[in-house]
């Protein structure tokens, strides 16, 4: 049940965004997590030549740690490019806490880049050819989660109208994040009245497709200490890999996050209840629905309801997706990075408009593939410790 | 030694499905069906059986994919009453008109150049 790690055992140092939504002409997604790095180490004071633990994942290069090395001019001690979709980078903070804890780098910096507006979402990654599922044409990864969505409606009477409150909450948050890519207002009837992309979806149940990426910093408790912002702690993790195709869903309605929430409360010794700030990967308005069931926030069949009334806005009762999230702020085909950056920057009270008050503690929960890959991380202030 | 397999999981399903048979795997230990056809049974790695399907089902989830300039298309995930679940179209209705719970019967398509895909109809539609 527990994978072995230490709770508090490595500190999130320094985060920092890319340039985000459309980047200049020509950026390669190396220039992009080389902008991350750098931003990173400026966010915390540690230089490039004390970074010796290299993480990252991408959908546009095969090799993408060794060409990020490269592109870095480093041959760091150790390096992990665990590709599991846009969930790899929360599990990439726990093998870099393990690899700091075991000895095999001190410094580890996780980046990520995409440059998928600018040449084309079918250029930025490959199909696949399923040949039990490609036949029959689903518009991936909408369709999977789209099915989903029908499973949720059907079982337990969620509604457009509640899923479209999701994307509603989302774009207020977003109209408090300068760097968010959307800035105009936005209405339930607006999404129920967007151009159908697979049904009950909408283009507005749907993320947006952006340039972006960035890049954190962790490092020992020790190291932390000494650098020039409060270090944010990792005090839990969990992951569940349920299936890779959605035809192999077990379940459409449970996701693998019930575990991977369960591992990390069970970690970091807290429950939903002490939780200050939730940053869930939105790829899809159902995914919030699912994710806010499946860590606890409320009961299996309940998401629907509970995100009516702006309880998820800006004003309500439980701040979810405070930067704007993948629905309205920043998707550049793996969104996991963001999350844990937005996250950190509430833990540190940087974020101005939108800041949550007294924010000691955050969950982040990374999807990738079709609700595939589930990942979920604690963070939280030294206070925690 | 071992000898090297003959025939695909893959190729074993296509040639059942252009015969008119929707084939899957049942696994002898789990005493469970198996989709999509593998060389070794999930979870514990044991040989799969073959087995062919009556070809009814229900619909499980559903939904109508939209694509610029061209007609709507189901897409559905379908639950055989063999206990495996597959990714298929119900055919025969409106795309919109396909509802979870909704009972179906397997048919092959008629096939030009591609593989052949099993599709489903409405029961009550079935010829």
């Amino acid at each position: 049940m527990n994978p072995g790690l230490k709770r508090g055992s490595a500190a999130i140092v320094g985060v920092a965004e890319s340039d985000l939504g459309a980047v200049a002409e020509g950026m390669s997604i190396f220039d992009l997590m080389a902008q991350g790095v750098r931003r990173a180490l400026d966010d915390c004071g540690l230089r490039l030549d004390q970074v010796d633990g290299v993480f990252c994942a991408a959908s546009q290069s095969r090799m993408s740690a060794l060409a990020l090395c490269e592109y870095l001019g480093i041959d760091p001690a150790h390096a992990d490019s665990t590709f599991v979709g846009g969930a790899s980078f929360e599990l990439h903070v726990a093998h870099a806490m393990a690899a700091i804890d075991a000895g095999l780098c001190k410094v580890a910096v996780i980046a990520y880049g995409s440059t998928q507006r600018t040449i084309g979402r079918k250029h930025a990654s490959a199909r696949e050819f399923n040949p039990y599922e490609t036949p029959f044409k689903p518009f991936l990864p909408a369709s999977a989660y789209a099915m989903a969505a029908s499973r949720h409606m059907h079982e337990f009477g969620t509604t457009r109208e509640q899923m479209a409150q999701v994307a509603v909450a989302a774009r207020q948050w977003a109209l408090m994040n300068p760097a968010a890519w959307e800035k105009t207002p936005l209405s339930v009837s607006d999404v129920l009245n967007a151009r159908p992309v697979s049904d009950p979806f909408t283009v507005r149940d749907c993320c947006l497709v952006t340039d972006g990426g960035g890049a954190i910093i962790l490092a020992s408790p020790e190291i932390a200490k000494t650098l020039k912002k409060a270090p944010v702690p990792v005090l839990g993790f969990g992951q569940s890999l349920t299936h890779a195709n959605i035809s192999s869903m077990p379940d459409l309605t449970r996701t693998g996050a019930i575990k991977s929430g369960a591992q990390a409360y069970a970690m970091a010794g807290l429950g939903c209840q002490d939780i200050d700030v939730v940053e869930l990967y939105d790829a899809f308005t159902i995914n919030t629905i699912l994710f806010l069931e499946d860590l606890g926030f409320c009961p299996k069949g309940e998401g629907g309801r509970f995100v009516e009334g702006g309880r998820i806005a800006p004003g309500g009762s439980l701040p979810v997706n405070t930067n704007g999230g993948g629905l309205s702020y920043c998707h550049p085909g793996m969104y996991g990075l963001l999350i844990l950056v937005e996250a950190v920057r509430q833990l540190r009270g940087e974020c101005g408009e939108r800041q949550v008050k007294d924010c000691e503690t955050a969950i982040v929960h990374g999807n990738g593939g079709v609700l595939s890959a589930q990942s979920t991380v604690i963070l939280g202030t030294m206070a925690t410790i | 030694m071992t000898l090297a397999l003959e025939t695909s999981p893959l190729s074993t399903y296509l040639d059942y499905l252009r015969a008119g048979k929707l084939a899957y795997q049942f696994d002898p230990v789990r005493q469970s069906a198996v989709f999509y056809p593998r060389v070794a049974a999930p979870g514990h790695g044991g040989n799969l059986e073959w087995r062919i399907s009556q070809g009814l089902g229900t619909v499980y989830a559903t939904t109508v994919v939209h694509t610029r300039n061209q007609q709507p298309h189901n897409v559905a995930l379908i639950d055989c009453d063999e206990g495996f679940r597959l990714m298929s179209t119900v055919k025969g209705i409106p795309p919109e008109s396909v509802r979870i719970g909704m009972r179906v019967r397997f048919e092959t398509e008629d096939i030009v150049d591609d593989d052949p895909r099993p599709v489903f109809v409405p029961e009550e539609n079935a010829q």
